[in-house]
């Protein structure tokens, strides 16, 4: 099976590489990479879903806007995600639109959150859509 | 790069390509070999290139790469010519550190020390995903966007004489509410009032070295072994919504094209975008300043209640670590309005300028400088020579050399909780990760960079301080 992500080296902050067979899956296993350094996704429930919808003017501004989606439910109504649901981005014209169903549980004591992403950045930042389609990304923690 | 040896403590990257100015970084040998494995020089060599930017790029001694800017850099923008970067700020907008003294020494709380730390951690909301006190409305919120401090002292958290002794006021009046975005408030709406986690931490310290006693006197601190509260936070959820908001719309009105880094992305400073950030940077600002106003009023509760009084505990002084401002400086020779981005580092005005307060104005401002988890922080005092040598800018603490990945492989939180202890160091955290990613070791030798500080003279030392009880987000 492939590697969802790996994390490398960087003095500051936090840097990953998520792959997938098509750019959809790459951008939801980033997901994963980004929850990751905040709760261990596997031992949060399904009990709930949230929708995103995102636009982009390019891949990498796109990706940026999806990662923060994560960060921003967290925040906001401390929802945890667990693993991604469907996904699809689709190009129409200059812009690139995604759609994505997280699935996840509200947080509660149960959980644990043992550190704080504060953005995505475009620091390094680099996609590569031949397959396996590579997603590197430096998060600001 | 070409990077020239000036003195011990001063290399330059001169002028070449596009760079308008040459860039200067304050560092020793030792320093300068962490700084030269990272993209620390090429994003100065990155900042030097920028539209209106004046006299030099400067670089300070605990840099490492940041995003744009280095962490460390200090750059001063011409009000017509230049620009306002998100990125010259950094995401953690008014990331600070507020520090209090008290009339209690060390032997006075030395029985007390767990029962505090313990006081502390209960009323002191950290870490992620805890909210602060009370769910806010947000014409609350706007009221603290546009007030800052103020907002908290009318509130009843803290006094009138902790404004004065705080960086602004404690309050940015060019702070605006309307240019926040929606998300920006939803974030900050349930973290005000709470410490954060990563390297955000609230320090019982005790006054270990006295260097300069009359300067010390001063600021409030008397003698060895007096106990201080340093409290390290920033602007939460909504300072970094600010910042990536704001580099977006940047993106979208300017594209990327010729950026050597997309997070250089810039607007003019009297453009209307670079107005709103601007606007909306000083709202996050204030988030921050009323944010540590809140948490130092509880420390004084938790003071009050375990040691029987708080009387005595005057703020020191509040400092941003990542702000841009506009300010006076001293450009070839006359003084000018810049817009002066500091981003890691600490403002180290000298003495006589307005912006201090009256009771420090002889001697200087008050210069904070956290080290990391569990060693030595100092307080400085700013120098006239600092306005020559770096806009009047210093360090803002240790600086990373160590991933947080590494750390996690190298050291358990667990163990690093038992080493303090017998160091006679509390320690309590809402995460034993969060405790190994911030490991001492992970970061440069604070003493080194103050070290290099003090030599320069864009900060000089007054005081050293180590921690009693430590509380990690």
């Amino acid at each position: 099976m492939m590697k969802k992500y790996e994390f490398l080296a960087h003095t500051a902050d936090a840097k990953f590489r998520a792959f997938g067979r098509t750019l959809e899956e790459a951008f939801s296993n980033a997901a994963l990479a980004t929850a990751s350094l905040m709760w261990d996704w596997q031992k949060v429930e399904k009990r709930t879903k949230r929708k995103v919808k995102v636009k982009g003017k390019d891949l990498k501004q796109l990706l940026c806007g999806f990662l923060e989606e994560i960060i921003y439910l967290l925040d906001s109504e401390m929802f945890l995600l667990s693993s991604m649901g469907k996904i699809k981005i689709e190009k129409k014209g200059n812009q690139f639109n995604l759609e994505a169903f997280f699935e996840g549980d509200k947080y509660s004591d149960k959980y644990k959150i043992f550190g704080e992403v504060k953005a995505i950045t475009y620091n390094e930042m680099e996609i590569n859509e031949n397959r396996p389609v590579t997603l590197q990304v430096v998060v600001d923690v | 790069m070409e990077l020239k040896k000036i003195n011990e403590y001063t290399w330059e990257i001169p002028k070449q390509g596009e760079m308008r100015v040459p860039a200067r970084i304050y560092t020793s040998a030792l320093l300068l070999e962490n700084v030269k494995r990272d993209l620390t020089l090429r994003q100065a060599r990155n900042v030097a290139c920028l539209r209106g930017i004046q006299r030099i790029a400067y670089v300070m001694p605990d840099a490492h790469q940041g995003y744009g800017f280095p962490i460390g850099g200090v750059a001063a923008f011409d009000m017509d010519e230049g620009i306002i970067s998100p990125g010259g700020v950094g995401y953690d907008i008014n990331c600070g550190v507020r520090l209090l003294k008290t009339d209690y020494s060390e032997k006075d709380i030395h029985g007390k020390r767990k029962e505090l730390l313990a006081e502390i951690f209960r009323e002191v909301p950290a870490g992620v995903g805890k909210a602060g006190i009370t769910r806010l409305s947000r014409e609350v919120l706007k009221e603290v966007c546009i007030k800052g401090a103020e907002w908290a002292v009318e509130n009843g958290y803290g006094t009138r004489e902790d404004l004065e002794r705080t960086e602004e006021g404690g309050r940015m009046k060019e702070a605006e509410f309307r240019y926040l975005s929606k998300r920006a408030v939803e974030r900050g709406i349930p973290q005000l009032g709470t410490l954060g986690a990563g390297n955000h931490f609230l320090e019982i310290q005790k006054v270990s070295q006295i260097y300069n006693q009359d300067v010390a006197q001063v600021f409030g601190i008397q003698s060895e072994g007096q106990i201080l509260v340093m409290i390290h936070c920033g602007s939460r959820g909504l300072g970094h919504q600010v910042a990536s908001d704001y580099i977006r719309l940047m993106e979208n009105r300017y594209g990327t094209k010729g950026l050597p880094d997309r997070e250089l992305i810039h607007a003019h400073i009297r453009s209307e975008l670079g107005q709103e950030y601007y606007k909306s940077m000083s709202a996050a600002v204030n988030y921050a300043f009323s944010n540590r106003q809140m948490i130092a009023h509880w420390v004084r509760n938790v003071f009050e209640k375990i040691m029987g009084s708080s009387k005595g505990m005057d703020q020191i002084y509040d400092v941003c670590h990542n702000v841009a401002k506009f300010e006076n400086h001293k450009i070839d020779g006359q003084w000018k309005e810049v817009c002066i981005h500091r981003k890691g580092a600490t403002r180290s005005f000298g003495p006589g300028r307005d912006e201090i307060p009256s009771v420090y104005r002889a001697v200087g401002q008050p210069i904070i400088i956290p080290g990391s988890m569990g060693t030595a922080s100092y307080i400085l005092v700013g120098t006239l020579e600092a306005e020559e040598l770096s806009f009047s800018s210093t360090a803002h603490g240790a600086g990373r050399v160590m991933s947080r990945h590494e750390a996690l492989r190298r050291f358990r939180g667990e163990q690093i909780k038992r080493d303090l202890e017998r160091k006679g160091v509390e320690l309590k955290s809402t995460s034993w990760r969060g405790v190994a990613e911030e490991a001492s070791q992970a970061y440069k030798d604070i003493d080194e960079v103050v070290k290099v500080s003090h030599e320069v003279g864009i900060g000089k030392l007054v005081a050293r301080v180590t921690p009693v009880g430590v509380m990690k987000g």
